[in-house]
C-alpha cells in the first residue's frame, strides 16, 4: 500500500517536473517552425529584393523595409503618446491617490487591458478615423497617426501596471528620509522615488514598446495598409503598413509553401526576434536592479 | 529669496504637480469608461432573442450571430482543456519544486518570452505546426491549441504567485506530520491558493476569447450557416466576425456591428468581473 503511494508520488512529481520545462520546449518549437517555414525565403528571394523599398507580392516585389519602418513609426509615436499618461497615472496611483481612489481606478485601467484589440480597431474605424480626417483636413483618416493613438491606448495598461509595481517596491524609508530632510512630496517623487524605481519604469516602457510592436488587429484596421516608405515628415498623417498587419491580411490568401508564404514567415521571424530582444532586455534590467537593491538593503 | 517664500513656492509647485497628475489620470480613465458606455448605448438596441439565437442571413446584413457566439465558447473551452492542466502544473513546479538554478532561470526567461511574442506570430506558429505539419487543418482543434500556448504564461505566472502567497508554515506543518511533498501540495497548498489560481485562469482565458490574430489562419472562418460538428471543423468566432463585418462587408448595418461588439465585450468583461469577484471574496475570507 505504502509502496504504491510512493510510486504514485514519484510519477506525479516527474509529470510536474516535465510540465515545468514545457515553456522552454514551446519557445523552441515556435522558433523551429518559424525557421522551418520562413528560412527558405532567403533561398528563394535575393537579399537585394528583401531589403528593397517596394512591397508588391503579386509582381514579385518582396521589399520588407517599408513594413519594418511602418512598424517602427507607429510604435515610436504610440510610445511617445502612452508614456506621459502611463507613467503619470502610475505615479498618481502609487504615490498620490488615497487608497479608496486607487481601488476604484485600478480596476478601470484593467478593463482597458481586457478589451480585445479588434474592438478597439472597430471603434477606431467608426470614431477615430472620421474624426482625424475632419480635424486635420486630410484625404483619409486611415493613417499611421490613427494607429499610433490606438496603440498608445493599448499599451497604457501594461505601462501603468508594471511601473506602479516598480514604484511600490521602493522602500518607504526612502520617502520618509526625503520628507524628513524637508523635501516636499512632489520633490520626493521626482528626486527620490522615481529615480529609485528607474529600472522598473524602464522595464514598463520596454514592455509597452513590445506590446505596440506586436499588436495586430487594431493597427491593421486603422492604418490604411499602404506599403509606402514613411520617409517624409507628413508620412505620419498618411496610410502606412506594419509587419504584423501584413502577415494578418495576406497569409489567408497565399498557398502554403509559396514564396509569398515563406516571406510572410520570414517577417514573423523578424517579429519573434524583436520581441525576444525587447523582453530579454526588459528582464535583465529588472533583475539587475533587484540584485542592487537587495545589496543596498542587506 | 527668503526661506518662507521659497517654501511657499515649493508648496504651490507641489499642488500644481498633483493637479497635473490627477488630470493625466482622469484623461486615461475617462476614455475607457466612455468607450464602454458608448458601446453599451449603441449596441444594446440590436440585442434581441433572435440576434443571439439565429445565424446571419442576407450576407451577414441581417439575422443573428449564434455561430460566432458558439464558436467563441468552443474555442474558450478548447483552450481551457489544454492550457489549464499544463499551466497550473507548470506553476506548481516553479513554486513548489524548482530550485534556483540555471535551468529555472531559463524557464523564467522562456515564460517572459512566451508572454511577449506577438499574437500574429502565434498564428503563424499554429499554422506551421498544427494546421500544416500535424495536418489538423483549419479547425477548432488547431485554433484552441494555438490559443493555449499563448495563454500558458498568464496561467503559469498567476498560479505560481498564488501558491507563493501561501505561508511556508502550512508546508512545514504538513511535512512534519509525515505527508509527502505531493500530499502537501495537493491537500494543503493548492486548496489555499485555489481562488488565486482560478482568477489567473479566467484572466488568461479572457484574453484568448478576445483574440483574433492567432485564429485568423488556424481555425476561424468567414461564414458558417450551421454550427461546427467536430473539433476538426473550422468555426466562426466573435472577434473574427467583428473584423469581417467592420472591414469586409460594404453596406453593413451599424446596429449589427455594435450589437456584435457589445456581445463580445459582455463575454470578455463578464469573465473579468467574475475573476475580480473571486479574488476579492477570497481576500475577505482569508485567515492568514
Amino acid at each position: 500500500m505504502n509502496q504504491t503511494r510512493k510510486h504514485d508520488d514519484q510519477l506525479i512529481n516527474s509529470v510536474i517536473r516535465i510540465t515545468g520545462y514545457s515553456s522552454i520546449l514551446f519557445v523552441l518549437l515556435i522558433l523551429f517552425f518559424l525557421l522551418r517555414e520562413g528560412l527558405p525565403a532567403l533561398a528563394s528571394t535575393p537579399l537585394k529584393t528583401l531589403f528593397s523599398i517596394r512591397w508588391y507580392p503579386i509582381e514579385g516585389y518582396f521589399g520588407i523595409l517599408p513594413l519594418i519602418l511602418g512598424s517602427i513609426l507607429v510604435t515610436v509615436v504610440a510610445t511617445l503618446i502612452a508614456l506621459p499618461f502611463g507613467i503619470g497615472a502610475a505615479v498618481y496611483l502609487s504615490e498620490v491617490a488615497p487608497p479608496w481612489i486607487r481601488d476604484i481606478l485600478k480596476p478601470i485601467i484593467e478593463i482597458l487591458a481586457g478589451i480585445p484589440s479588434v474592438v478597439l480597431g472597430f471603434i477606431g474605424i467608426l470614431v477615430f478615423v472620421p474624426f482625424i480626417r475632419k480635424f486635420l483636413d486630410i484625404p483619409t483618416g486611415l493613417t499611421a497617426f490613427t494607429g499610433a493613438i490606438l496603440l498608445g491606448l493599448i499599451s497604457i495598461p501594461t505601462i501603468v501596471s508594471v511601473a506602479e509595481d516598480a514604484l511600490n517596491t521602493v522602500p518607504n524609508s526612502y520617502r520618509q528620509a526625503s520628507l524628513a530632510l524637508g523635501a516636499t512630496r512632489w520633490q520626493t517623487i521626482w528626486d527620490v522615488t522615481l529615480p529609485a524605481a528607474k529600472s522598473g519604469v524602464l522595464t514598463a516602457v520596454m514592455l509597452g514598446i513590445g506590446r505596440s510592436m506586436g499588436e495586430t488587429m487594431a493597427v491593421m484596421m486603422v492604418t490604411g495598409n499602404a506599403a509606402t516608405m514613411p520617409v517624409h515628415l507628413n508620412s505620419l498623417f498618411a496610410p502606412i503598413r506594419t509587419m504584423t498587419a501584413t502577415i494578418a491580411s495576406e497569409m489567408g490568401e497565399v498557398a502554403a509553401g509559396s514564396q509569398h508564404y515563406q516571406v510572410l514567415f520570414l517577417i514573423g521571424i523578424v517579429l519573434f526576434l524583436l520581441s525576444l530582444v525587447i523582453n530579454i532586455f526588459a528582464s535583465l534590467v529588472s533583475t539587475k536592479s533587484r540584485q542592487r537593491s537587495e545589496r543596498l538593503l542587506s | 529669496m527668503t526661506t518662507t517664500s521659497k517654501h511657499r513656492k515649493e508648496k504651490i509647485n507641489e499642488q500644481l504637480g498633483f493637479i497635473g497628475l490627477r488630470i493625466i489620470t482622469l484623461l486615461t480613465v475617462i476614455p475607457i469608461l466612455g468607450l464602454v458606455a458608448y458601446i453599451i448605448v449603441k449596441g444594446a438596441p440590436a440585442i434581441s432573442w433572435e440576434f443571439l439565437t439565429a445565424p446571419p442571413s442576407n450576407g451577414m446584413r441581417e439575422g443573428g450571430i449564434l455561430p460566432a457566439i458558439v464558436g467563441t465558447i468552443y474555442l474558450t473551452i478548447g483552450t481551457a482543456i489544454f492550457s489549464v492542466p499544463l499551466g497550473v502544473m507548470a506553476g506548481i513546479y516553479l513554486s513548489e519544486y524548482a530550485k534556483e538554478s540555471t535551468l529555472t532561470r531559463l524557464i523564467r526567461i522562456a515564460i517572459i518570452n512566451l508572454a511577449g511574442i506577438p499574437s500574429v506570430v502565434y498564428g503563424l506558429f499554429g499554422l506551421g505546426l498544427f494546421v500544416v505539419f500535424l495536418k489538423f487543418g483549419t479547425s477548432i482543434l488547431s485554433a484552441s491549441l494555438t490559443l493555449s500556448i499563448m495563454t500558458l504564461p498568464t496561467i503559469i505566472s498567476t498560479t505560481e504567485e498564488a501558491l507563493r502567497s501561501v505561508p511556508n508554515s502550512f508546508r512545514v506543518v504538513s511535512t512534519s506530520l509525515g505527508a509527502s511533498k505531493w500530499q502537501t501540495v495537493r491537500r494543503i497548498v493548492l486548496p489555499q491558493a485555489l481562488p488565486g489560481i482560478i482568477t489567473g485562469v479566467i484572466l488568461g482565458l479572457e484574453r484568448a476569447a478576445g483574440e483574433t490574430a492567432p485564429i485568423l489562419f488556424t481555425g476561424a472562418t468567414f461564414f458558417l450557416p450551421i454550427l461546427p460538428q467536430s473539433p476538426l471543423d473550422a468555426t466562426m468566432a466573435l472577434p473574427y466576425h467583428i473584423f469581417v463585418i467592420s472591414t469586409q462587408i460594404p453596406g453593413m448595418p451599424v446596429s449589427i456591428q455594435y450589437g456584435t461588439v457589445l456581445v463580445l465585450l459582455i463575454f470578455v468583461l463578464g469573465m473579468n468581473l467574475i475573476a475580480t469577484l473571486i479574488r476579492s471574496h477570497a481576500r475577505a475570507k482569508r485567515q492568514w
